[in-house]
């Protein structure tokens, strides 16, 4: 039985891939840049604050750094539910009409990562060989100039922690589900339709799109290693 | 500027990789501003029920309405009818397509909604195991949800609910209690599962059960199980204590809480779903698959049979005073009710 759904899920994948079924590639475009978006905003305030937390001195950092680590974790119903009652139109955000709108499930997925890419960039920018500050600064290099080169020696591990983002919020339901409530054509992504394909039964699809999500998210990774290997 | 020494390959491999990242954060961005800010119609949500969506029904009247409507842009929500009601009651939804005439009234009567009009009907089934384990084909409802508890408290057999706070699942509490039991006591009992989840996800676990029992509109139960995805048989077929109503509710534009900007395009779709043209397409859908309709349309039954009993079963389950939407819950209807 599972063998059988199996194989005629893989054919269905390569179907629809090789057809250029149109729904599928605009869901899966859909998917990516709703959450190649959400990666950019979370990096707008997520590096900043990464770079604040590992290189910079300050009271309380340990307590926030703690903080985001809590948040690693935070199931993506829960914030779903939560930004759901704040965003809906009878709760205190209404107006800002983000419910069931591309842009909505975006914020949503950007506040959900947001904590990955906080404690995996700033702990990276923290663990850079002190060796290297050293001779920067000895160099009479200033603190900026110092730091753009810890910055530079702790690319590859801020690159992997934004990829590590993009993966969560690609791969995640909740949000998704939730916030844009999976309106065909408009908030329709690759996971939301792989919960309705399973809810409708049809298990073959529901994989197919399960073998995209997971080639992409694999593929990315693969490629990031590939060229950090170089 | 200072760096340590680096090889002049790492350095090209590191611009490589950043080229690759500005290019596809970059297309990403073009494409995403183009695809937020795409100048946008008017947006028609409708929240309904996993029933009338998962036999694609709904987007065959997306299509035909915005072809007819080209300003406006439909959009389904879908869950069970329980959260479609308060999904609506939010303001988050600008009308509700749903089939459970009791919260129907209500959400009339705590005037969240105005303009109600019956749409179409078809019938639940009891579906169970092709070797009928519980016995009961034939049975009316309640005969056999009596033998389906009996001989679940022997452990032969089980129930499956809902349990999702839907129409549908609203519909098997009313018929447990007029067989005599209260489905939330049962709710405990080793026989009783509560499945929690869409008509589909419900029919599957029954069917991976051999054992089970469960209550399915008969468009869900025909779509899966021409697809293939269920082996269940009919074991008690159609009949007054099994009917089913669906209604459209549009959005109350007079109620305060209701940020209601749609009432127009809720009124035009709610036309739209009661003309000839849609009253045809429901007559049509499914025939070529399943070799019957999914759902049968109620406006020309009640023009053509007004005197049927199955127009007199319709009016005693879903009309409200005699008439399937009173006076006061009307508001700038036009001819909708004729």
């Amino acid at each position: 039985m599972l063998g059988t759904t199996l194989i005629e899920a893989i054919e269905e994948a390569f179907r629809l891939i090789i057809t250029g079924d149109p729904e599928v590639f605009s869901i899966v475009g859909r998917s990516l840049s709703i959450s190649g978006f959400a990666t950019i905003l979370a990096c707008v305030w997520g590096i900043p604050t990464a770079v604040l937390i590992g290189l910079y001195s300050f009271r309380g950092k340990k307590f926030v750094r703690s903080i985001f680590q809590a948040f690693l974790g935070i199931p993506t119903v829960a914030l779903g539910l939560v930004l759901y009652l704040l965003w809906s139109r009878s709760g205190p955000f209404g107006f800002l009409g983000l419910l069931y709108t591309p842009l909505g499930i975006a914020v949503g997925q950007s506040i959900l990562v947001t904590p990955i890419l906080v404690s995996f960039a700033s702990s990276a920018l923290g663990t850079v060989d002190s060796e290297i500050k050293d001779l920067a600064k000895t160099l009479g290099a200033s603190r900026l100039q110092t730091n753009i080169v810890i910055l530079r020696e702790s690319f590859w591990e801020i690159l992997l922690s934004i990829t590590a983002s993009f993966n969560r919020a690609f791969a995640e339901l909740g949000v998704a589900m939730m916030i844009g409530g999976n309106i065909r054509y408009v908030t329709r992504v690759l996971t939301t339709s792989i919960a309705l394909e399973t809810a409708k039964g049809d298990i073959p699809f529901s994989i197919a799109l399960g073998i995209i999500l997971m080639t992409i998210v694999l593929s990315i990774t693969l490629l990031l290693n590939y060229f950090r290997k170089e | 500027m200072i760096y340590p020494t680096k090889g002049d390959l790492e350095i090209n491999t590191k611009l490589l990789a950043i080229a690759l990242v500005v290019i596809v954060t970059s297309a990403i961005g073009v494409y995403a501003v183009f695809e937020l800010t795409k100048p946008k119609n008017q947006n028609l949500i409708v929240s309904t029920t996993t029933s009338l969506y998962e036999t694609g029904l709904l987007d065959v009247l997306k299509t035909e309405f915005e072809k007819e409507y080209s300003h406006i842009n439909v959009s389904f929500i879908s869950q069970g009818t329980g959260l479609a009601i308060q999904t609506a009651m939010r303001g988050d939804a600008d009308m509700i397509l749903v089939h459970d005439a009791a919260r129907e009234l209500t959400f009339l009567e705590d005037g969240y909604g105005a303009n109600r009009k019956v749409i179409a009907y078809n019938f639940f089934v009891i579906v169970g195991p092709e070797d009928d384990p519980g016995i009961i084909s034939g049975m009316s409802p309640i005969e056999a949800l009596t033998q389906i508890k009996e001989v679940g408290e022997t452990g032969a057999i089980q129930w499956v609910s809902r349990g999702d706070d839907s129409g549908t699942h609203a519909k098997e509490k009313s018929l447990w209690t007029a067989t005599g039991f209260d489905a939330s006591e049962l709710s405990t009992e080793p026989w009783y599962i509560e499945a929690g989840s869409g008509m589909t996800a419900t029919l599957k676990l029954t069917d991976e059960k051999k054992n089970a029992y469960t209550l399915c509109d008969m468009g869900s139960y025909l779509n899966n199980y021409a697809n293939g995805n269920i082996a269940l048989e009919v074991v008690v077929e159609e009949g007054k204590d099994t009917l089913n109503v669906y209604s459209a509710i549009a959005n109350n534009p007079e109620k305060e809480e209701l940020v209601t900007n749609n009432f127009d395009a809720s009124m035009q779709f709610i036309k739209f779903l009661v003309s000839d043209n849609v009253q045809s397409i429901l007559a049509d859908f499914g025939t070529e698959d399943f070799t019957r309709s999914l759902f049968n349309p109620y406006i020309p039954l009640l023009e053509n049979e007004p005197d049927s009993d199955l127009v007199e079963w319709i009016q005693e389950l879903a009309y409200f005073e005699g008439t399937e939407c009173p006076e006061e819950y009307r508001y700038n209807a036009g001819n909708l009710y004729g």
